[in-house]
């Protein structure tokens, strides 16, 4: 059976990360290590693989006598958990081969090389756990791995602090779910999903259970205004942890919430659909105004991760919200979308997370202000990475567009919903997402050219060289499945459909069947998308524009003028820099949403010093949410921090008058 | 007999809770310590008695150890080292003995309200002995709050573990050699609390614990 198969992974997984405490102190022991745990993973993602597409033969339940006595440790393997499987396993092979190039730059392989496998074994649990108690202990397992890996270079300024902020985000989510899966399981405490699944909630507990699920699975994936961790734990991680974690783990994440949202809480409420979809598009908006302003490399990719969380959740709200109305083929189309980018996502966000983890270790810089022209130095890192970045552009014809066009194609069934509220309110967010993705092509384009074009900005940059062959396999292996589910969406999608059928009780029409590789979520007269046909054109096209270019226009001569082509000063400090790209969208959006300022300091007439020009910006959020509550917590630590002092008899005196009012509300009580 | 057994064992229960108040209302030092050594014997006579009641002789081991131990040797111990101190004269107490005493009354009636209606499944005896067990913790819990003096707060501390025993034996089925070790630990405990008060008061010249308090670092 393929889940027994599947616990054997796992059993493996933690079996190297034990073994991997010794076998970090030699030589040989990253390769081991990641070698070890790419074979596991690939054969789990080969079984995972298996049970998606054998139609049902290979899934299973199982119990091992682990965890609570009377509760046993319950484990299941369905189609959406075969589904996030894939995506767990494939992210995590990925990783792995990637790791066996990265992980020989590691300069302390004892603080991660424990952690590693354990943090694959983990996320591999959550997707299988059938039970609240294996589900939260998986889950806790999953933050606590991935925080010690955050915290693998916790001398580096701002880590330790990232860490910090990372643990009390995974404590306080946590505690959300623990509350939502006590309220699912309801006074007689069954804890089993199967109970769950057998006693629907009441409608005001569903509601509860809810916000809390979006709260718990909502803040380790990055719903906005819980991701603020996000972005400085992210990549405070050795890179190839970086890909998993945003790659995977949000999608961990996400499961998550669809699990407890579509599978647990039963038939959905319209509002739920609404509140899903708004808090998706705003999300994703935040996080790609959050990415535009950053120059950061690896913090850029991670508000991004915000983005197309956003993304995700505008696709499962929508399916949510056609759901409760019983339009079961547009849930089918939105939630086949939001899962299909699910899928996508975790491919381009690794590979560029791979790619950025190049660039650092080829440079040691982060930061997009002092690279510049890797792409002589580094012409395949280059390549992979504008695949990466058309990708999550949402470009023809790679796979980001495929998901996000299916999310429109939902988008635009909306005017047949019945509520007033959502027929006003689904194009709304249908336009937020139509300005992320255009936000999201501006930032990658910001994030290629300041990087790879250009001239570099540094020495470090100058002396750049290509990176090593294991991290260049994995890019390349991700790049070419981006193009493949590009042009060949219809297999994908096919391969979601018992997913999607066990959820929302329907499927699209089989694609893999049309004519010349279209794809047609609704109707013929709707809309069509033949991916194969349109990168043909493009590839035609762009064939034929350099040929002709090289022909007709290379060969003319030409004389250069006086000013040298508009670089009279050979300097690299005078070319187009990230904060210049991004500045004409920091005035338009900027002084709104992050009260940003802009400050000239021009000196007198006569003096010589270079004028000043300062740019302030607040996180809004923050301020918000998070300023009040942390002035809180500090405003009563400072008050305690007297009973911190006392004498030996005041401790006592306070043990003993907690003793007796406890007493005496007991002798009341009764 | 079993009228007789019971009511022996309410007289020599109800006998602890006496001794309690008496160990509260003892303000002079060796008082203190020959009051201590009363209610070990108390206690011991007390698990002696439920020995023969329930026909667990293994009970008599615990009188045994009791009467040894917390009757003869501590209270020695304790009469030497106060004499080594110098401080057999009255001790302060915090509070005035007349509020002390009604807070302890207060306590003997909580403990009694919410001991019954908890137990009533129990046998009466059990009901009865924990009530007074439970009193007789409050007691010495109390007596180590209102003391200044580190020794007196010792004996507060084991006549604490002298109501532990009591609700211990009162139980029917306790391991004889959870008292055993409980018995050991309360020994160990009177070493080194002993070794630092001669400490103590080798450093600050007293054993008032106030006087320690100046000399904590982290004191803001």
């Amino acid at each position: 059976m393929a889940l027994a198969g599947l616990l054997w992974c796992i059993g493996a997984l933690l079996a190297i990360s034990v073994a991997a405490i010794p076998a970090a102190r030699h030589r040989w022991g990253t390769p081991a290590v990641y070698g070890s745990a790419l074979c596991a993973s690939t054969i789990g993602l080969g079984l995972a693989l298996a049970s998606l597409l054998g139609g049902g033969a290979l899934l299973g339940a199982l119990t091992l006598p682990v965890g609570l006595p009377w509760l046993g440790a319950h484990f299941r393997l369905d189609a959406l958990a075969a589904f996030f499987l894939v995506v767990v396993n494939l992210g995590a092979a990925g990783a792995s081969l990637y790791g066996l190039g990265y992980g020989s730059h590691e300069e302390a392989p004892g603080r991660v090389l424990p952690f590693f496998p354990a943090f694959l074994a983990g996320m591999n649990l959550v997707v299988l756990a059938d039970d609240a108690f294996t589900f939260l202990f998986t889950w806790e397992l999953m933050s606590l791995t991935s925080w010690a890996l955050v915290m693998a270079h916790h001398r580096r300024p701002g880590n330790a602090a990232a860490g910090y902020l990372y643990l009390i985000m995974a404590s306080f989510g946590t505690l959300a779910l623990l509350l939502a899966f006590g309220l699912l399981a309801g006074p007689a405490g069954g804890y089993a999903f199967a109970a769950i699944r057998a006693a629907p909630p009441a409608p005001g507990v569903a509601a509860a259970v809810l916000v809390l699920a979006l709260i718990g699975a909502g803040s380790k994936a990055g719903l906005v205004p819980l991701h603020v961790w996000l972005p400085l734990a992210h990549p405070a991680a050795p890179s190839h942890v970086s890909a998993l974690m945003s790659g995977v783990m949000t999608k961990v994440a996400v499961y998550g919430a669809v699990r407890i949202v579509f599978d647990l809480l039963g038939v959905p409420t319209w509002w739920a659909g609404a509140l899903v979809a708004l808090l998706g598009g705003v999300t994703a908006v935040m996080g790609v105004l959050h990415a535009l302003m950053e120059h950061d490399l690896k913090r850029l990719l991670a508000y991004h991760t915000v983005e197309n969380i956003g993304i995700i959740f505008i696709g499962l709200g929508l399916a949510l919200a056609f759901g409760a109305n019983g339009m079961r083929a547009a849930a089918a189309l939105a939630l086949t979308a939001a899962l299909l980018h699910v899928f996508n996502h975790s491919v381009f966000k690794s590979l560029l997370f791979f790619g950025s983890g190049a660039v650092l270790t080829a440079t040691g810089e982060r930061d997009m202000e002092r690279l510049g022209g890797l792409i002589h130095r580094m012409p395949l890192t280059a390549f992979v990475f504008l695949v990466g970045s058309a990708a999550i552009s949402a470009l023809p014809p790679f796979n980001g567009f495929v998901s996000e066009w299916l999310t429109f194609q939902a988008i635009l069934v909306s005017p047949a919903l019945p509520q007033w509220l959502l027929k006003f309110l689904v194009p709304a967010i249908g336009a937020l997402l139509a300005l992320s993705a255009a936000l999201a092509a501006a930032c990658f384009v910001k994030a290629f050219g300041v990087t790879f074009l250009g001239r570099p900005r540094s020495d470090a940059a100058r002396q750049a060289v290509e990176t090593d062959r294991w991290s260049l396999a994995t890019m390349l292996i991700l790049a070419a499945l981006c193009l493949v589910a590009g042009i060949l969406p219809g297999y994908f999608i096919d391969a979601l459909a018992p997913v999607v059928r066990a959820l929302a009780g329907a499927q699209l029409p089989r694609q893999g069947e049309l004519d010349w590789l279209t794809i047609v979520p609704v109707a013929q007269s709707r809309s069509s998308y033949n991916g194969l046909l349109l990168f043909l054109i493009i590839a035609f096209a762009a064939g034929l524009g350099a040929e002709a270019i090289h022909r007709w226009a290379s060969g003319v001569s030409r004389r250069s003028a006086p000013w040298d082509c508009g670089f009279p000063d050979a300097s690299p400090a005078t070319q187009y820099t990230a904060g210049s790209f991004s500045q004409p969208i920091r005035r338009v959006f900027g002084s709104v949403v992050f009260r940003a300022r802009e400050e000239v300091n021009m000196p007198p007439p006569g003096d010589l010093r270079a004028a000043q020009m300062h740019v302030r910006m607040r996180d809004v959020l923050w301020d918000a949410f998070y300023a009040p509550v942390a002035g809180l917590v500090s405003y009563v630590a400072d008050r305690l921090n007297k009973v911190q002092f006392l004498s030996i008899r005041a401790y006592l005196t306070l043990v003993f008058g907690a003793l007796v009012t406890l007493l005496t509300v007991l002798a009341v009580w009764r | 007999m079993d009228r007789l057994a019971l009511d022996v064992a309410h007289l020599l229960a109800g006998g602890l809770v006496l001794v309690s108040f008496m160990l509260l209302y003892q303000d002079r030092m060796t008082g203190l310590v020959n009051n201590f050594a009363l209610h070990a014997l108390v206690v011991s006579l007390s698990v002696a008695w439920q020995a023969h009641i329930q026909h667990a002789p293994h009970l008599y081991i615990t009188a045994a150890i009791a009467l040894i131990v917390k009757a003869i040797v501590i209270p020695l111990a304790l009469h030497r080292i106060i004499v080594q101190l110098g401080i057999h004269r009255t001790i302060e107490t915090v509070v005035g003995i007349g509020q002390t005493m009604l807070a302890g009354i207060g306590l003997v009636a909580l403990s009694i309200m919410v001991m019954l209606p908890i137990t009533a499944k129990a046998g009466t005896l059990t009901q009865q002995d924990l009530a007074f067990a439970l009193s007789v913790l409050l007691l010495g819990l109390l007596m180590m709050i209102s003391r200044r003096n580190a020794v007196s707060q010792v004996i507060g501390f084991m006549s604490i573990e002298n109501g532990l025993i009591l609700a211990a034996t009162g139980a029917k089925g306790m391991p004889l050699v959870v008292e055993i070790s409980v018995a050991f630990s309360i020994l160990i405990a009177l070493i080194v609390i002993g070794v630092f008060l001669f400490r103590i008061r080798e450093r600050f010249d007293t054993v008032d614990i106030h006087a320690l308090h100046q000399y904590r670092g982290e004191q803001l």
